[in-house]
């Protein structure tokens, strides 16, 4: 790995030490705002990372910013980094200047759709989306719909919008927004806007997945090294051993799909890859999280040990922006239609 | 903690552009009758198609010039490998010498070994077995009973090897003996030999598989004499050459391409408006094969490098060998067939014949449990 990199996963890990101890975990989870651990990463330009320099981003590579984002997801932190990343880069694809603080998008619900329409002085907005990240804590987030026939991004602020705030399985803030007329501040065409949305966050929960089953088998291999049953470490019993070693199949199986996927979506989400990342990171995080808190025994199972903050939003991520049956479907459809024959070629880009 | 790492790799151009040249010449063999395309790609022996890969230049091909190799990268080998795989062509009787015995003759060989060996493997006339495996010895390797003695210009190798895959249409096996007794460290004494089976003093017997097919062999020697210079490496180096040799075993394009028939025409047979569970189950296995190329080719990149991807390897294995043996079982259940023997080229055919072979993929190349227990290893848990 280049120093830069290491440079960039140490920025993360500095910034995640200083400011996000246990207590604060607990009151995001109470739904309170972590103001400071949001501070510290905008303080760094992790929020604008995923932008081309000229729309305001911090220069780095996309790749080093859904590495970033990675690193996030396996320290669980508490934010909405991946969708203020993602709303971002449908505003900076529409040509739209991106604003500061925390965003998100919707609709993300994938049977969700809002409709945009113009007044004699105004262009609003009227639907409800269901489940938007962090939508109650956002004071703007990203919209993207169809005006005259067009695809739009637009961006439009959440205030008296917030019909309902749920949690998903990580205490992380799910809000239904309803959008009655409310007005866009700032809204551009921007062709295909929902499935790049889809897209995009189909690939950053990838990343956030690949991520945080790094972590649950970190957290698997120490406990099996320290945890002495029978006289002995339990990762000397050859049945931990091959519960782990496929644990790691799964691990590399995730990171491998999900990184191919943002080697293809540097410009703009690539469909293909995506479907592929999804579908087997969705899939590597049921049968690893499973693994984990098997091998961890009751110590897992309690609030106490961290492999919750992982596990939770690894049940979660995988049926957000898409579960495995959905991106699975498109991508069994579009080789179906294809036919056999197309499908080497597919794979092997040529 | 052991890090494994699937880092990117970029196909060059070079690559890429060979892809083409293999697949026009695969669509050629199949248009004019020389092959069809093949479930058991890698273990259809088919002497006439590997000298015509030969003469394409398509095996041997990262080895030096001078021993009738193509001096072409790990990468550019990867692809025509898959696309052979991919293409169902008979690589079979080239296949083991091309992927790991060359390699390894190339590296620890000796010169008369290099030269009057490798040239006839690139070429495509030269066929070679894997002579591990014992009655009594399979996973655990280090228990072989073959057993070399030193005689005068050669060693004296007696012993039996099972299992030798295609032994009885083969020239050469590289055969794992006990050249000294077993101490602490029972990886020591250990020898490698290269074995020519046309020499009186081997015999040969065949081992039907499960389904009545002849590919197994026991292979017996008695006081066989092998010369000095058909010795690989050093005597006693013979772990360490085993294990280097399994790095290029087990993480290619075979370890999850052996039923890629099978769902190409599972494909096929669903048609082009599949219903949601027949979508689901294609789009969940394509997006598996997709992320296996992806973690073969990085291996394919580290090998090219110089490095030992042992636990990288044998997560490949253990990974796609589990994916290949899914992919009938989901497909009999979803296109309703009656596996049969016997149909010709029917799917029910190639359903059955991929059942019956599925318990191979587990199996051959290392067990499920040997990687498992070696991809622990390498995360620090043994």
């Amino acid at each position: 790995m280049s120093e830069n990199r290491n440079d960039l996963l140490n920025t993360v890990d500095r910034i995640i030490d200083e400011h996000c101890a246990r207590p604060l975990r607990e009151s995001a989870e109470a739904g309170e705002w972590p103001a400071g651990l949001w501070r510290a990463l905008e303080a760094v330009g992790l929020d604008r990372a995923a932008l081309p320099e000229e729309a305001g981003g911090s220069g780095l590579a996309f790749e080093d910013a859904m590495l970033a984002l990675r690193r996030s997801a396996y320290h669980a932190t508490p934010v909405p980094l991946a969708e203020t990343m993602l709303a971002g880069s449908l505003l900076a694809a529409a040509g739209l200047a991106v604003p500061q603080g925390a965003l998100s998008v919707a609709p993300v619900n994938t049977s969700d759709r809002l409709e945009f329409v113009h007044g004699s002085t105004r262009t609003s907005v009227v639907g409800v989306a269901h489940r938007v990240p962090w939508g109650n804590l956002c004071a703007q987030v990203v919209v993207v719909g169809e005006l005259d026939g067009k695809d739009i991004v637009g961006m439009v602020s959440t205030s008296g919008s917030v019909r309902g705030v749920e949690q998903n399985l990580a205490g992380e803030p799910r809000a239904l927004l309803g959008f009655d007329h409310a007005q866009l501040t700032t809204f551009a065409a921007l062709p295909g806007g929902l499935a790049r949305l889809q897209a995009g966050g189909a690939l950053c929960r990838s990343v956030q997945m690949a991520g945080a089953l790094e972590r649950a088998l970190e957290y698997s291999l120490l406990y099996a090294n320290e945890r002495v049953q029978f006289g002995r470490p339990i990762a000397k019993f050859q049945a931990i051993q091959h519960m782990l070693a496929q644990l790691a199949g799964q691990v590399a199986a995730a990171s491998a799909a999900a990184d191919a996927a943002v080697e293809a979506s540097a410009l703009a989400p690539d469909e293909f890859a995506v479907a592929v990342a999804k579908s087997r990171a969705g899939e590597a995080a049921g049968k690893g999280a499973e693994i984990a808190h098997q091998v961890h025994g009751a110590m897992g199972y309690t609030r106490e040990h961290n492999l919750h903050y992982v596990t939770r939003r690894l049940w979660s991520w995988r049926d957000e922006f898409g579960n495995e049956p959905h991106w699975q479907r498109r991508l069994g459809r579009l080789v179906a239609a294809h036919g056999a024959d197309a499908l080497w070629p597919m794979l092997s880009g040529l | 903690m052991h890090e494994f790492r699937f880092d990117p790799v970029a196909m060059p151009a070079a690559a890429e552009a060979l892809r083409s040249e293999v697949r026009a010449f695969i669509a050629g063999e199949v248009a004019r009758g020389a092959f069809t395309p093949s479930r058991n790609s890698w273990s259809s022996f088919d002497p006439d198609f590997s000298r015509k890969c030969g003469e394409q230049g398509y095996i041997g091909m990262r080895w030096p010039k001078q021993y009738g190799g193509h001096e072409r990268s790990a990468l550019e080998r990867y692809v025509v490998t898959e696309e052979m795989l991919a293409g169902g062509a008979p690589v079979g009787a080239h296949w083991i010498a091309d992927r790991q015995s060359g390699q390894q003759i190339l590296r620890y060989g000796s010169e008369r070994a290099r030269s009057t060996i490798l040239p006839r493997i690139a070429a495509g006339v030269c066929y070679f077995s894997i002579g591990m495996s014992e009655p009594d010895s399979g996973s655990d390797l280090a228990a072989v009973r073959t057993r070399a003695s030193k005689t005068e210009g050669g060693w004296k190798i007696s012993g039996t090897k099972v299992w030798t895959s295609g032994a009885h249409m083969t020239n050469y096996l590289i055969a794992l003996a006990r050249t000294a007794p077993k101490e602490d460290d029972r990886h020591a004494g250990l020898t490698q030999f290269i074995v020519d089976l046309s020499h009186p003093g081997v015999s040969v017997r065949p081992i039907y598989n499960l389904y009545g097919g002849h590919d197994f062999n026991e292979v017996v020697f008695d006081e066989f004499f092998v010369a000095d210079d058909m010795v690989m490496g050093e005597p006693g180096m013979g772990w360490t050459l085993v294990t280097s040799e399994l790095a290029f075993e087990r993480s290619g394009p075979d370890r999850f391409l052996s039923t890629y028939q099978l769902l190409l025409e599972s494909i096929r047979a669903i048609g082009t408006d599949p219903d949601a569970r027949s979508a689901n189950e294609i789009g969940r296995f394509v997006a598996h094969l997709a992320t296996l190329r992806r973690m073969s080719i990085s291996v394919a990149g580290m090998l090219e490098r110089g490095e030992q991807p042992t636990v990288e390897a044998a997560l490949v294995k253990d990974v796609g060998t589990a994916f290949e043996r899914e992919i009938p079982e989901t497909f009999r259940q979803l296109i309703p067939t009656e596996p049969s023997l016997g149909a010709g080229t029917s799917y029910a055919e190639l359903l059955g014949m991929s059942i019956l072979r599925a318990p191979g993929f587990t199996i051959r190349g290392g067990t499920r449990e040997i990687l498992r227990g070696m991809i622990a290893r390498g995360l620090g848990l043994r």
